[in-house]
């Protein structure tokens, strides 16, 4: 396992409700200067739901986040900005161009980028996703992989991300593209860059944490038959 | 090139290539108004006497119809999330939203609502304070309809509840609105009409935006 030198992201005692629902309670995990956590589990074990609770969207019920010593439950502001979140939708734009797509979300995720620079990060980010022909077409012609690249590209190309949270990301890809994601994930852990993703295919990424949540659904089923509380889940 | 403009400039984009949404609020504006001649007859004098508050009730709601999908067709494509994170907060988010809509919807409608006054047989009096109050009273309409849109996207059926927590909400607009036509048609001073128009837009301006981030973050979860 990493060792902490540099940036940490580490979660205490962690738990989710929906709809009254303990998803997961207790839920502990650490991950250092580039990391990778795997996060596996059945439909409804609150892999989603984590990565939401990672991305600063959805307070935790119960539970600190910590990046380095810094709580980010308490100021999600800088959080936000250094997190890249995937998820199952790829909130692609049907009336937009794919390079239009791009160059927004690059200079919106970076303030200070000029727009000549965006736009050539922007062609830089089309090729990567196989979109270059593409590129100028309104976004509703792509398939569903193709949607899924270019959601993808946005991320690979982010410079300011240093977390990247992704729900299913080689999902809808083949296995080119699932390749060439690969590389970046590499490139991006080798920078220091950390990364969670939520995943029912085997991923091939060296030193990957794995976290089964299907562990916490068998508490709440032992706990239910017991009638314990959300405490005696910890 | 900050946030702020840079939500503008998409939210104008996607209108642009899509043009139906203001459109459609034009076109209810526009129809709604011209059913008042039918509906109180060929009395003149009635239609005068009516027609400023005829116009502003018209232009309020004109304003309500395109604000259910202002956050929810963003939230449903999964936009909002990716939206939410970043350097920008969403105060700016919600502000860059009303600006676009005001933009897209309460700008044509102020430019129809002369048009509209005369189908109304409006006195020419009229006019100035109708474009003045329509100016300073509609990014009100907007603002608050921006917040009660932020509150309604994470709930079930949420066209109804936007309109029934914005309406209350915008009652000062629309008595001080048609209050300065009617004054201007009076032949009174309408000055005081307008301060206090200007006044709620300022307040709106001041709160809506933290409101309407309040409100998102509770759509997010």
């Amino acid at each position: 396992m990493n060792d902490l030198i540099g940036e940490s992201f580490i979660g205490e005692s962690l738990a989710c409700l929906r709809g009254e629902r303990v998803v997961f309670a207790g839920l502990d995990f650490a991950l250092g200067s580039g990391g990778a956590l795997l996060l596996t589990g059945a439909n409804g074990a609150g892999k989603s739901s984590l990565l939401r609770v990672m991305a600063g969207l959805l307070p935790p019920a119960a539970g600190q986040l910590w990046w380095d010593r810094e709580d980010v439950t308490r100021e999600p502001e800088p959080h936000r900005a250094r997190v890249a979140y995937l998820g199952h939708q790829d909130g692609v734009k049907a009336a937009l161009t794919p390079r239009e797509d791009l160059i927004f979300w690059l200079r919106y995720r970076a303030p200070r980028l000029d727009k000549r620079a965006a736009e050539a990060r922007a062609a830089e980010a089309l090729d990567w996703a196989g979109l270059k022909a593409l590129g100028d077409l309104p976004c509703r012609v792509l398939s569903a992989g193709q949607r899924r690249r270019l959601a993808l590209a946005r991320i690979v190309f982010d410079a300011s991300a240093r977390l990247w949270l992704l729900d299913e990301p080689t999902s809808t890809l083949d296995a080119a593209a699932a390749q060439s994601l690969n590389e970046r994930v590499a490139s991006h852990r080798a920078q220091g860059g950390m990364i969670v993703a939520a995943t029912h295919q085997a991923l091939d990424w060296p030193d990957a944490i794995s976290l089964d949540l299907d562990i916490y659904a068998r508490r709440r089923a032992a706990a239910a038959t017991r009638g314990l509380f959300l405490n005696d889940l910890a | 090139m900050n946030g702020f403009t840079l939500l503008l400039a998409r939210d104008l984009r996607l209108a642009w290539r899509r043009p139906a949404d203001a459109a459609v609020a034009l076109a209810f504006f526009i129809v709604a108004a011209c059913l008042f001649p039918f509906g109180v007859g060929a009395d003149q004098q009635l239609l005068t006497r009516i027609a400023p508050g005829v116009l502003w009730a018209v232009a309020l709601l004109a304003t309500l119809l395109p604000l259910e999908r202002l956050f929810l067709a963003d939230a449903e494509d999964g936009a909002l999330d990716r939206l939410a994170l970043g350097p920008h907060g969403l105060a700016t988010l919600v502000l860059a939203k009303a600006a676009a809509q005001w933009l897209i919807v309460a700008l044509p409608l102020l430019l129809a609502a002369p048009l509209v006054a005369l189908l109304l047989n409006m006195d020419g009096r009229g006019f100035g304070a109708l474009i003045a109050a329509l100016a300073l009273g509609t990014p009100t309409l907007v603002l608050i309809g921006t917040v009660a849109a932020a509150l309604a996207t994470g709930a079930r059926r949420g066209g109804v509840l936007l309109a029934l927590l914005a309406l209350p909400l915008e009652l000062p607009v629309l008595i001080f609105g048609a209050g300065a036509i009617d004054a201007a048609l009076a032949g009174l001073p309408f000055v005081s009409h307008l301060q206090v128009l200007a006044g709620l837009l300022l307040g709106s301006l001041v709160i809506a935006p933290f409101a309407g981030a309040a409100a998102l973050k509770l759509a997010l979860e």
